[in-house]
Parts: C-alpha cells; structure tokens; sequence
C-alpha cells in the first residue's frame, strides 16, 4: 500500500521552508467504477501531523477535495538547519505512512 | 457468515475498551478528541454549517489574508492553492470550495512557530470561489478568490 513519501526542508532566513510530496490515490468517494457503475469507495487521507526537533508544528484534517497525491508546503520560524522533520499521515481505512528529513 | 456483522461487532468492541480506558483516567479526553477527525464539519453541504463544524462561524473579511491560485483552472482535479495570512498569532487555517458537494477541504492547525502559510492542491468540481478561514486568537477571519473551473481542459 504505502509508497514512500518525500520531503524537502531547506532554510530561508531564520524559517525552514518545508515541502512535502505523498502518494494516495485520494479516492472521493463520488466517482463511479466504469465498468460496474458501483460507486469506488472513498479512501483518502484524514490526518497529518508534522513535526520538527519533536516538536509538533503541524497538524492538518483533511477531507476528500484534496488532490490525489498530495503536496504540501508550509513554513517554520525558529528551525535551524540539522533539525529533524518527520511527517505522518493516516487515511480513512487505518492505513498510515511516515517519513523523516533533515533541514538543510 | 456475514463479515459486516464480524467487522460491526469488532468495532464495537474496541469503541468499548476506547471508553473503558477513558473511564479507568488512562486517556484523556482531550487527547482523544484531537485525535478525532471532525466528520460533521467535513460532510456539511454548505459553508456556514462547515465553518460551525470547525469552530469558526461568522468570521469577519480581511485584508491580511492572500489567497495564491489561478484565475483559470484547466484541470479541477489539481488546483494549486496557496494562503497567506499576515494576521499575528495565527493558529490555524481552513481551506473551504463552496461549490464543492462538501466544501471543507482541509483544516490546518499551526504552532511552535509555524507561520500563517500553507500550500497544496485541492479538487474542485466546478467554478466557485476559494475561501480561507484563519484562526487568531480566538476569532476567526477570512477572504476568499474566484477560480474558474474549465472542464475539458480547453483553456478559456
């Protein structure tokens, strides 16, 4: 299930600038199967927690209108260049994923 | 056997031992209800009801809030989408399609630092207007941009 994920945290300033790329197929729930005509079932990603240096700085829900592999960006003042990002997201079926960075 | 009858009575199960360990002071309530996501604010039909949902009614226009997303939309599958809040002790950000069937899109709580920023992408299902809400503070504010949704991808 779970593809890799990957994050890109580099310093601007005094604020990481951190990007995130998962894989989900972000399933809505709304679209019918071609061939059946039996609605797919929606499975999407619900919660995502971000964290730098153990600190949480992030904490997202989401519902079905995000696109399907989702991107995203955010910013952290007062992060310095070594500290650790890790990024976690768990979908609507139970299934999680996490990676982990390190800010340049 | 029916396995949505297995499944029900496992569910209920752990629901059960969930309230026990409640009960028992091994969890807090407030810990589980972070953990909970706000199923009613995401499956309302229409803003005001999602904004409710999220603790947000009424919030008041601002100018300090920026939304970043194209005026045309070729594509309403992937709609980059950026919110920029200038409003001192932003806490969080709500991302909100108003034609969409749920217009919730997403709700992004910020701390340790985390500024009033947040990009991505987001579906939409026709032309309508983007709205962020921001909360500060304990009130909330917001600003919202028209995207125009082209189906077929032809451009304009």
């Amino acid at each position: 299930m779970a593809e890799p994920m990957k994050i890109r945290a580099t310093m601007a300033g005094d604020t990481a600038d951190i990007k995130c790329l998962m894989n989900h197929v972000m399933e809505t729930g709304q679209r019918k199967d071609a061939k059946t005509g039996q609605l797919i079932p929606a499975h999407f990603i619900q919660h995502v927690t971000a964290t730098v240096a153990g600190k949480t700085v992030l904490e997202a829900q989401w519902g079905v209108a995000i696109a399907k592999n989702p991107f995203l960006g955010f910013r952290v003042k007062g992060a310095k260049a070594g500290d650790k990002v890790e990024i976690k997201w768990e979908d609507n079926k139970g299934d999680k994923n996490s990676a982990e960075a390190v800010i340049a | 056997m029916n396995p949505m009858r297995r499944t029900f009575l496992k569910g209920t199960g752990a629901a059960g031992t969930v309230a026990v360990a409640i009960a028992a002071g091994l969890l807090k309530p407030s810990q589980v209800l972070a953990a909970e996501w706000p199923k009613a604010a995401f499956e309302s039909k229409n803003v005001a009801d999602a904004l409710k949902g999220i603790g947000a009614s009424g919030p008041a226009d601002s100018k300090d809030i920026t939304i970043k997303a194209p005026d045309i939309a070729e594509n309403g599958a992937v709609v980059p989408v950026e919110i920029f809040s200038k409003i001192p002790g932003t806490t969080s950000i709500a991302i909100l399609a108003d034609k969409n069937a749920n217009p919730l899109v997403a709700d992004f709580d910020l701390s340790n630092g985390t500024e009033g920023y947040i990009s991505t992408r987001i579906k939409m299902g026709q032309t309508a207007h983007v709205h962020a809400v921001v909360k500060a503070g304990g009130k909330s504010y917001t600003a919202s941009k028209e995207v125009k949704v082209t189906i077929g991808g032809c451009g304009g």
